[in-house]
């Protein structure tokens, strides 16, 4: 057994005097230095005298029998110290999964995607892994593959999880249906009667990914009493621990985890990856064991956004209201259910947009099939729905030959409207305004991109590959606005524990704050410092690194952490504060009567009257003595959809936002340049205001991503994957990018800490129907899938 | 083999190395320097990006044998490799003194561009970090005063997933202005 | 694995000779990229980076000897007037970062039809100077050296150590269409090279078949229409048709695929829309005189 601890393991981060501040300040990020200098240890970063190198086989084939492996070349390749199939695993569980445990830790008998991990080996370093892995012999026995609707249901389809038992399964109308939300409320056959004008569209949402830089990595490093030490890169710690512990066959107090630092997430680490194979390498080697996958075998290592199919039809009266909406909206889950049950509840559920509709009806359903598997990715089932439902309401305003801001305006929801879902919206919803103010910020000039040399090419579609000179470019204007739930809905148990102490160093007061909350990059620990100097009034806050050393603080996902884990913080802040003011009514009660009578305040260090005068230091008060609470918090308890009407209180709190997109489009060679993504959106309290701009434009910009370039491109025939790499899957470059103003509204949600509304993932879902509803608007074209590509606007796909 | 090379003006040697390593696993595996990252470790990110014999390149397309007697300058030396271009003269003029303000974390110095990357909110996840950071410095070597598309140019080589580019805009036209300003 | 470190061209010679398998690798933005991935594990790496002279050019008065290994960075920033085409296509090359590293050598060797410099050299006009232990140095003339999909014309125990490229007497231009605005690899690609004294233009198109190649029905057409109307002593506006037809006539050169960068049809109608384009930017330099023309980037 290893004695000494990994190298470049987590360490709290102390941040001090220079950055005091609570919240509403523009704090700076406590781990920012160790970021800039290439300090901060991530995932893929640790390091172990005497570590071995994991690796995963993966399957070459999408759907095949494992007819027979053998391990035995890879074994005797010097170097190797093991080799795991499933027949190595050591108790009878062995599946994983969020909700469903229907994900093999390593395939037995049969595989259901490309590129699902088959065997693992641990050896003394990456390329003898590699090389080990390529020795060992895997026989398949194809089968057909089922990648979409038509061949999930066909007559004698081939199911891809035969013998279901999960608590969907008796709901579905068939084996490869995973999950079906059906909402209706109302007539919406009756109210297609009153309509004037009815529009319908079909569309197609490509499959995301992620793409977070950091890939899948982590180190299991074996303990003395036979458990193990997992560092690890995740979204939810005691998630991952409640999944890897009954595989290992250890309780879950001996598996401990330590979140190593996190290179982004955006959804794609709230499924398990090389956790569980890493334990098992270390504990069967006696060795630490470190797995990083490169970025091919991440493209096949998290789940990726679910591609749709969604139906429409969107009906109005000639003075512009909607009269109905009736929607279909078909998730592709691929091979394993991940949060696909959850994905759907959001798409059913926010189906028709931030807009008062009475009467609709709405189906969402999500497919097992061949695919590579789909889950969480930041929008969550949202993102899918606002790009059709956009689309329609832009349909709409043009029969109507209405202004399309104006004609959202008109049917826009606001507080007190009454969801599909019969749950009313019971905090600001402020989606007209949001409009208003997108509309309202200034336009960027005309022809940006001729400057005093002629055209600078860098700011025409095309870029540095000099495709045009201004030859063929039309600009285009486009508007849209989008609604997501904040939060775990349809009744999940939503809590998180903060554990916080105040204690004296150095004759200073400081408040440590430990929570498991992961920290991926979007500045929860930020905001967590900002609060504890606010609720306790001192400067000094240690940030104690996450582990399961302390309760669990739910998912860094659903824009929930600083609702919930800065809400869980903020109350264990509360319950210190008041222990505090107890001992110093103990100590120094009877020197002044306001301790008996007054409201009393932390601030600078002090316990002061709110009358603002000082009745002790909080040095003095805590003298010889710590004071410690750990707690749970939870939000207010939501309801699960009714499984025929959808009816039901299922979300918690909704974040809104609205984009304007001004593209270039050169229309002869159909490439776009986004010029301007200019947002608004409501945060109900911005804790930190230039953390929020950064989840805003982070946000917007992967929307405009899956709008113009990013595709996995999964071949229909094999359903293997066409584009696994870097080289071919694209993110937006700088180059790529536009300016993106924000204008942020702060109007307050009583019901949650501060105030505050979620922030992270409205962005992402209103800005790529703009960008769509730009490129319609220069080009003409219908467009009704996402994303464009030149193809697409050129006639030529 | 043997590979002996100077980083961040410390002569390093690693021995054992296989042939296919490249200087990207070399510096992180071997020399405990993991500032350069290892996002795509197919020249497409730019997380990984390095100086060698002063050119900025992508680490994990240099193959550990290539970098035999070179010099490499990584994020983990940006501070030093940014003061030695400054110094005209050794030792803290009086003007930069008094400037002097202390800083979190054990007195860590900072290269301009780093702090700028903190105070601008060009860090969320911060995997991009050093590898922007790296090329944000020979920016601003090259061209002190770069325009805008100037900027998105020299920085199209590094993928960032989280900040949408807006704020490392910020970063790189603040650490402009104050490198200006010192002038 | 091993690893070769010639110090002088004459030694790497001797050991691609006794090595044929071995792999050259420079900027090792192509071999790096195979390794990393496990695409690939040659019995050698032959590294060429000791060899100065590889980074080096001359310029003489007909031509350029390009050094196999000179980067991008450099042809953009130093050979704007010599070889504007291939500086244009230099600064379409992936990144900063890797135009700090690849270079023409790089390019010819992994003969990929997506391979950034192919059409700038086939519309320029070049020669690739391969040599052997053995057999000593040979010209192959650009155009022959594209046998097929990353094939090329060298023999195993052959290195490229040079790139002669005819230096520009007329405006070059060229476009690279990626799904990107930055770091992409080619769609498809056009070069165009007028050569006044010569009386002539020459293309170059990537991507769209399995090699770079000419559209050698469309520079006929074009050579003729231009010496027919007496454009080249003129300096008059090529008549739309005339541009038209010969649009039409690259796009019936390519012989394209579909795959996930783009499709076949997408890859035709863009060559057209790149050969109009650039004839048009090109033409237009040569009537207002500047030898070179190309966007302010």
């Amino acid at each position: 057994m290893p004695a000494s601890g990994p190298a470049g393991v987590p360490t709290k981060i102390t941040q001090g005097a220079q950055a005091a501040g609570g919240i509403g300040e523009s704090t700076l990020r406590p781990d920012g230095i160790l970021k800039v200098t290439g300090e901060f240890a991530y995932s893929s970063d640790l390091w172990h005298e005497d570590m071995l190198w994991g690796h995963l086989l993966r399957s070459t084939v999408a759907h095949a029998e494992i007819v027979s492996i053998d391990v035995s070349e890879a074994l005797a390749l010097p170097g190797v110290h093991a080799v795991l199939t499933y027949d190595d695993l050591p108790t009878g569980v062995r599946t994983y999964g969020l909700e469903i445990q229907d994900t093999p830790v390593l395939a037995h008998g049969k595989v259901r995607h490309h590129g699902e991990p088959v065997a693992a080996v641990a050896a003394d370093h990456p390329e003898t892994a590699r090389r080990a892995a390529a020795r060992i012999r895997v026989e398949y026995r194809e089968l057909p593959v089922i990648t979409d609707e038509s061949s999930a249901t066909a007559p004698g389809a081939v199911l891809v999880h035969e013998g279901r038992t999960d608590h969907y399964a008796p709901y579905v109308t068939h084996p490869n249906i995973l999950h079906r939300q059906p909402i209706v409320r109302g007539d919406a056959a009756a109210a297609a009667g009153r309509a004037d004008v009815i529009v319908r569209g079909e569309y197609t949402f490509g499959m995301q990914d992620q793409a977070f830089l950091g890939p899948e990595s982590g180190l299991a490093v074996p303990e003395e009493d036979g458990g193990v030490h997992l560092y690890i890169a995740t979204q939810w710690l005691h998630s991952d621990l409640r999944q890897i512990a009954p595989v290992l066959g250890l309780p879950e107090d001996k598996v401990r985890m330590t979140l190593a630092g996190v290179g982004g997430a955006f959804g794609g680490r709230e499924d398990l990856s090389m956790q569980i194979q890493a334990c098992l390498l270390a504990l069967r080697t006696g060795r630490p064991v470190k797995i990083v996958y490169d970025r091919f075998e991440s493209f096949f290592g998290h789940v990726h956004r679910h591609p749709a199919k969604l139906t429409y039809e969107h009906g109005a009266t000639r003075d512009g209201l909607l009269t109905h909406v009736k929607c279909r909206i078909v998730l592709d889950g691929g091979a394993y259910a991940s949060a696909s049950p959850a994905v759907v509840g959001n798409a059913a559920s926010l189906g028709i947009g931030p807009y008062n509709v009475g009467d609709v009806d709405i189906e969402a359903l999500a497919l097992y099939t061949n695919n590579p598997p789909c889950g969480a990715m930041r929008g969550f089932g949202a993102v899918q729905a606002c790009f059709a439902y956009e689309a329609q309401m832009d349909k709409l305003a043009k029969e109507l030959g209405l202004d399309p801001v104006e004609f959202r305006q008109r049917n826009a929801m606001e507080q007190g409207s009454t969801l599909p879902t019969g749950q009313v919206v019971d905090s600001p919803a402020p989606v007209a305004e949001l409009l208003r103010r997108v509309k309202a910020m200034p336009m960027p000039p005309e022809r940006q991109w001729e400057s005093s040399e002629g055209a600078d090419v860098r700011q025409l579609p095309g870029g540095l590959c000099n495709t045009t000179h201004g030859e063929g470019v039309v600009r285009g204007v486009g508007y849209a606005v989008g609604i997501k739930n904040v939060g775990f809905s349809e009744g999940f148990d939503d809590y998180s524990t903060a554990r916080v102490r105040m204690e004296v160093v150095a004759g200073e007061p400081v408040a440590v704050v430990h929570t498991a909350m992961a920290e991926v990059g979007q500045g929860g620990v930020t905001v967590h410092a900002q609060i504890a100097r606010t609720e306790l009034g001192v400067e000094k806050v240690t940030i104690q690194p996450a582990d399961t050393r302390v309760g669990s603080a739910g998912s860094t996902s659903a824009s929930r952490q600083t609702y919930v884990t800065g809400g869980a913080v903020r109350n264990a802040c509360a319950l210190v504060r008041e222990k505090v003011l107890e001992i110093g009514r103990r100590k120094f009660g009877t020197y002044h009567p306001a301790w008996a009578t007054a409201e009393l305040l932390l601030e600078r260090g002090k316990v002061v009257t709110d009358g603002g005068e000082v009745l002790a230091g909080l040095a003095d008060v805590l003298e010889g003595e710590s004071v410690e609470i750990e707690r749970e918090w939870r939000h207010r308890p939501t309801q699960p959809f009714d499984r025929l009407t959808g009816q039901g209180n299922g979300h918690v709190q909704y974040s809104f936002a609205a984009h304007r997109a001004v593209v270039e489009v050169d229309t002869e060679l159909g490439l776009v340049k986004v010029v301007e993504l200019a947002c608004a959106q409501d945060v109900g309290k911005a804790l930190n205001p230039l953390s929020v701009l950064g989840q805003i434009q982070g946000g917007t910009v992967q929307g405009l991503g899956v709008a113009v370039m990013e595709e996995i491109l999964v071949d229909p025939v094999t359903a293997k994957v066409r584009n696994p790499s870097f080289t071919d899957y694209l993110i937006p470059t700088i180059l790529d990018t536009p300016t993106i103003p924000v204008d942020v509204l702060e109007l307050a949600d009583h019901h949650a800490p501060y105030g505050l509304r979620g922030v992270g993932e409205a962005p992402t879902l209103s800005s790529t129907p703009a960008v769509l509803a730009a490129v319609r608007a220069a080009t003409g074209l219908e467009l009704n899938r996402t994303p464009v590509r030149p193809e697409h606007l050129t006639g030529t796909a | 083999m043997r590979v002996s090379l100077t980083v961040n003006g410390r002569p390093q040697q690693a021995d054992d190395v296989w042939e296919g390593e490249s200087l990207l696993y070399v510096l992180r595996e071997r020399l405990g320097l993991p500032g350069a990252k290892n996002a795509c470790e197919q020249g497409e990110c730019g997380s990984c990006t390095v100086r060698l014999d002063g050119e900025l390149v992508c680490s994990c397309l240099v193959a550990a044998g290539q970098a035999e007697g070179r010099e490499v300058v990584t994020v983990e030396g940006l501070a030093d490799h940014a003061a030695g271009r400054r110094a005209t003269a050794p030792g803290v003029g009086l003007d930069e003194a008094r400037r002097w303000q202390p800083v979190p974390g054990e007195g860590a110095r900072l290269a301009p561009i780093q702090q700028a990357f903190i105070d601008a909110g060009a860090v969320q996840c911060g995997f991009c970090t050093p590898g922007l950071l790296v090329a944000a410095d020979e920016l601003l070597e090259q061209n002190p005063e770069p325009t805008d598309a100037d900027i998105r140019e020299a920085l199209s080589g590094n993928l960032c997933r989280c900040t949408g580019y807006e704020k490392i805009m910020d970063a790189v036209r603040l650490a402009a202005a104050r490198q200006a300003e010192e002038v | 694995m091993e690893f070769l470190r010639p110090a002088s061209w004459q030694e790497a010679l001797a050991a691609k000779a006794e090595h044929p398998t071995a792999v050259p690798i420079a900027g090792g933005t192509d071999v790096m990229v195979e390794i990393n991935f496990d695409h690939r594990r040659p019995t050698h790496l032959l590294d060429l980076t000791r060899i100065g002279e590889l980074t080096e050019w001359e310029t003489g008065t007909d031509s350029v000897r390009l050094g196999a290994s000179v980067p991008y960075a450099r042809i953009m920033r130093h050979l704007r007037a010599e070889l504007p085409g291939l500086a244009l296509a230099a600064h379409t090359v992936a990144s900063p970062q890797i135009r700090n590293r690849g270079g023409v050598g790089g390019n010819l060797g992994t003969a990929s039809p997506a391979g950034d410099a192919h059409p700038a050299l086939l519309a320029a006009g070049a020669e690739v100077e391969a040599e052997s232990a053995a057999r000593g140095t040979r010209l192959i003339p650009v155009d022959t050296f594209y046998t097929g999909v990353k094939r090329n014309a060298l023999e195993p125990d052959e290195l490229i150590r040079a790139v002669r490229i005819a230096r520009a007497d007329g405006p070059q231009q060229y476009s690279k269409v990626g799904t990107r605005n930055a770091m992409v690899i080619a769609v498809c690609a056009f070069g165009l090279a007028l050569h006044p004294e010569t009386r002539t233009v020459r293309t170059g198109i990537g991507s769209a078949a399995p090699t770079p190649i000419r559209a050698e029905v469309a520079e006929q057409f074009l050579n003729s229409a231009l010496e027919e109307g007496g454009f080249w002593e003129s300096g008059q506006i090529i008549a739309p048709s005339a541009v038209k037809q010969f649009a039409t006539l690259c796009a019936a050169a390519c012989n394209p695929i579909d795959d996930v960068r783009g499709t076949a049809g997408y890859r035709r109608h863009a060559i057209g829309v790149l050969a109009r384009r650039t004839l048009m930017w090109a033409w237009e330099s040569y009537r207002g005189g500047h030898r070179v023309t190309e966007g302010a980037a």
